[in-house]
């Protein structure tokens, strides 16, 4: 703990050490390294060099703006005109085109469906997926079951102003509530669901009345579902004889969309997407599901 | 009794009161609780110093004994094992987010568990309360040790360390019951604040008032660290706190800037919690530590002047690179840049001056376990201080920015740098304070330091290889013009590299158990040192 007033030698390294200790640490007399020196010279050497040639000192009222006049709202037009460079036109061609047109131009085709997956991306894959794959009462996009129908023009106008959305011009109409509401009886409601189960094949319990639940049907599900079952797009009712299940096709699943009802929202995305877009998601869309025309 | 202790026993009681009448108009439930804690903690606070004025001698406890100095270490003790226990909890928080962000159904739906109030828990433990009292803990011992004098004051350095712990539960629980101002960093709301800042200038004018009775002519190089650290923090945290409350009665405030000037003093706050707190405060934990455990002389003494004011001159400008390409002017943005380049070579001056420290002593990485961690984490440090300078010159931050290698390189120095030289000092300071002869298991260090660097090592590769390909991917066009992926597949490319992150993070908490056991253990069994290192510490009562 000696307070060293004089300089010694480190036997180690040959170095003198600055005579100074505190807690027994000394110090060696070692010079700064060559290279450190250097780089840190260098490193300030290419900041005033930098800041000359780029935007870089505040002044009073202003700063400098750099011998090379380089400034980032400059950059990104730039960007924005080597994109619109590399689109070659394209953009131009498919808003005055039709839908019917484009399908039939194979370069326009392929360029709305690159746009279309790219918007789909990031607007629409949220809800339908990544790849349009759905989820539980998210429609599947990539089948040949259409809600609201798969023609080019249906698609689109589903894009446009959704379902249930804010849109006045939406698809409107919705899965009553008949359990909640009390249109039917909690013994009813389990004979419609398993009516609706014999549609499409599915298994039923044993001793069920099968005839008692398409009495019921008839009564209320017949003028949306239709008296078959097979589904209205002008309602958005889904077909039920097939195997395609927006919510799920177990009975409890079927009985609670009985009971308080369904009504998923598909938003509008007129205004939001501008209708070049909406146009090239329509199509992409479209090349999804099938081609279905009815 | 003094007039500390009498003035001291006044305020906490007038706190108290305050804080009750607080509480019984308080406007939010949460904000009713944190006045509630801090009237039974003044409350407390006046029992304890009461209570100790009747159970101490009449004399305050002597400068010297024997000529030797009286060092003041219980404060010394608890914030030691306050870093423990803050940094194993910090690191287990730091997981379950890590796990979160694999797998968000982790949150279990509720809003406690919530990433948006973690993340916050997980940042403030590791930073304020395992840092900062690592900082605390080893800033009073070295200071102490390096100035031959006894810590100046006589409640204020217990003041400090309970103080700032007790900052510390009222940002975790405001942070757990959704209390923010939303600033990241600086998160804890306007009372809070107050309440750092009365404990942080205590703790400056303890710091120097120590430093102005020392008894060696010059003042040791981690001791300018330390100031620099305390300093700076104390005027960073009053610039970027500047907050209007709504009322007292409501935890709620605005903060004055607004707009990108707000955007500017926050990375300015942010940046220099890096540079000061974060490097710094554990530089001078390095400048002590390394040369007292290696036995060797630091390097050179030349280089230690000019990269401290070099650091010190130029950190302080490098905020604005947190904020490119944004509304930030260019002018502001080529500064930072310009600043962070410059930057480099002061840090690596600290790098170098601590690992060549070691020469004539390399052998001794072999034996000892304690000594490797500190000399990795000047490694890890080098890294970091390259990386940062890199990830700010504009070109490299386009593709870097937004991504996780940001998260990458704050992990590479926060686990790598200061986590690191932080475990060094604690298993140094573990037996010195408490007077054992050695670690209970020097092979548990050895364990600790292999499972935690295997930890970083699966924790940043995965986040170098996570961001780059996020950011690859973010600005990736198809030949036709249209970006080729969406954000949603960007996210899901993330999932296997976020299982590897949260292994490594697995790794790192493993590491944090292992040493608290073997602290633990150092302190209830281990062997006691054959002479007592340090001359015997007078009875000091903890006020809580």
């Amino acid at each position: 703990m000696a307070h060293e007033t004089h300089e010694q030698v480190d036997a180690v390294t040959g170095v003198t050490t600055t005579g100074h200790s505190w807690d027994d640490i000394q110090e060696l007399n070692n010079p700064l390294p060559r290279w450190w020196l250097w780089t840190f010279y260098f490193t300030i050497v290419w900041a005033i060099a930098y800041s000359i040639a780029y935007p870089a000192w505040p002044m009073v009222s202003s700063y400098t703006k750099g011998v090379l006049g380089w400034q980032s709202r400059d950059a990104i037009e730039v960007d924005l005109a080597a994109l619109k460079d590399q689109r070659s036109g394209m953009t131009a061609k498919l808003a005055e085109a039709s839908l019917e047109d484009i399908k039939k131009n194979p370069e326009l085709f392929a360029f709305a469906r690159a746009q279309g997956k790219a918007s789909f991306g990031d607007n629409c894959a949220p809800c339908h997926g990544a790849g349009g794959g759905g989820a539980k009462g998210y429609p599947n996009l990539n089948d040949d079951d259409w809600l609201w129908g798969g023609s080019l023009e249906q698609i689109q106008q589903t894009i446009l102003y959704g379902a249930r959305s804010t849109s006045d011009q939406g698809h409107t109409g919705s899965m009553p509530a008949f359990g909640r509401d009390g249109l039917l009886k909690r013994e009813e409601i389990s004979q419609v669901a398993d009516y609706v189960r014999s549609l499409s094949g599915l298994p039923l319990e044993k001793g069920v009345d099968v005839a008692a639940g398409a009495k019921i049907f008839t009564d209320n599900c017949a003028s949306c579902h239709g008296d078959k079952g097979q589904g209205m797009q002008e309602m958005g009712a889904p077909n039920l004889t097939d195997k395609i299940w927006l919510f799920g096709s177990d009975k409890v699943t079927i009985m609670e969309g009985l009971n308080n009802g369904r009504g998923g929202v598909m938003p509008t995305w007129h205004g939001r997407l501008d209708d070049t877009t909406i146009k090239a998601l329509t199509l992409y869309v479209h090349s999804l599901g099938g081609d279905q025309n009815r | 009794m003094t007039i500390g202790e009498a003035g001291s026993a006044l305020a906490f009681a007038a706190l108290a009161l305050l804080s009750i009448i607080i509480a019984a108009k308080a406007y939010a439930p949460e904000y009713a609780f944190h006045a509630y804690l801090f009237a039974a903690a003044s409350v407390a606070a006046v029992f304890a110093i009461v209570n100790r004025y009747y159970e101490r001698p009449a004399a305050l406890p002597a400068q010297t004994i024997n000529g030797k100095p009286n060092y003041n270490l219980g404060p010394v003790k608890f914030a030691t094992i306050a870093s423990v226990f803050w940094g194993v909890a910090g690191f287990t928080i730091g997981l379950l987010i890590a796990t979160q962000l694999a797998f968000p159904a982790l949150n279990f739906d509720t809003s406690w568990l919530s990433f948006g109030r973690m993340r916050p828990l997980h940042t403030s433990a590791v930073i304020f309360a395992f840092g900062g009292n690592v900082l605390i803990g080893s800033s009073f011992y070295v200071v102490q040790r390096t100035c031959r004098a006894r810590l100046a004051g006589d409640i204020a350095p217990w003041f400090v360390v309970l103080g700032y712990n007790f900052f510390i539960i009222i940002a975790g629980t405001g942070y757990l019951l959704g209390i923010t101002q939303g600033k990241e960093y600086a998160e804890p709301e306007w009372y809070a604040d107050l309440w750092l800042t009365i404990v942080w200038v205590t703790y400056l004018l303890v710091f120097l008032g120590t430093v102005m009775r020392r008894k060696e002519p010059h003042i040791y190089v981690a001791n300018w660290f330390y100031l620099g650290f305390i300093l700076t923090i104390a005027v960073l945290h009053l610039g970027n706190n500047a907050t209007i409350p709504v009322s007292i009665f409501s935890p709620k405030s605005y903060i004055v800037w607004s707009g990108v000037q707000d955007a500017l003093v926050q990375w300015w706050y942010g940046h220099n919690a890096v540079g000061f707190f974060l490097t710094a405060g554990f530089l001078a934990i390095m400048y002590y530590f390394i040369p007292k455990r290696a036995e060797r002389p630091v390097y050179s003494y030349r280089l230690s002047i000019v990269h401290f004011w070099a650091l010190i001159f130029t950190y302080i400008w490098a905020g604005p690179h947190h904020l490119h390409y944004t509304a930030l002017p260019d002018w502001a943005q080529t500064l930072g840049m310009v600043f962070s380049v410059i930057l480099w070579m002061p840090s690596w001056g600290g790098m170098i001056n601590g690992l060549m420290t070691l020469s004539g002593a390399w052998d001794k990485l072999r034996t000892d376990p304690v000594l490797r961690l500190m000399v990795v984490s000047v490694a890890f440090y080098g890294m970091a201080t390259f990386e940062g300078p890199l990830m700010s010159v504009k070109a490299v931050n386009s593709l870097s920015h937004y991504t996780d290698w940001t998260i990458g390189h704050v992990h590479s120095g926060a686990l790598g740098w200061v986590a690191y030289v932080s475990f060094g000092a604690i298993y140094c300071l573990v037996p010195w304070l408490w007077n054992k002869k050695e670690l209970y298991s020097m092979k548990a260090v050895s364990w600790h330091f292999w499972i935690s660097t295997l930890g970083i090592v699966l924790y940043i590769s995965s986040m170098w290889v996570a961001g780059i390909l996020q950011g690859l991917m973010w600005r990736a066009y198809t030949s036709l013009g249209f970006l080729e992926y969406s954000f949603i597949e960007t996210v899901e490319a993330m999932h296997p590299f976020y299982i590897i992150r949260a292994l490594g993070g697995a790794l790192f908490v493993a590491g944090s158990l292992i040493m608290a056991w073997n602290v633990w253990k150092t302190i209830t069994t281990a062997e006691a040192a054959e002479e007592e290192v340090l001359p015997a510490q007078p009875a000091l009562i903890a006020a809580e």
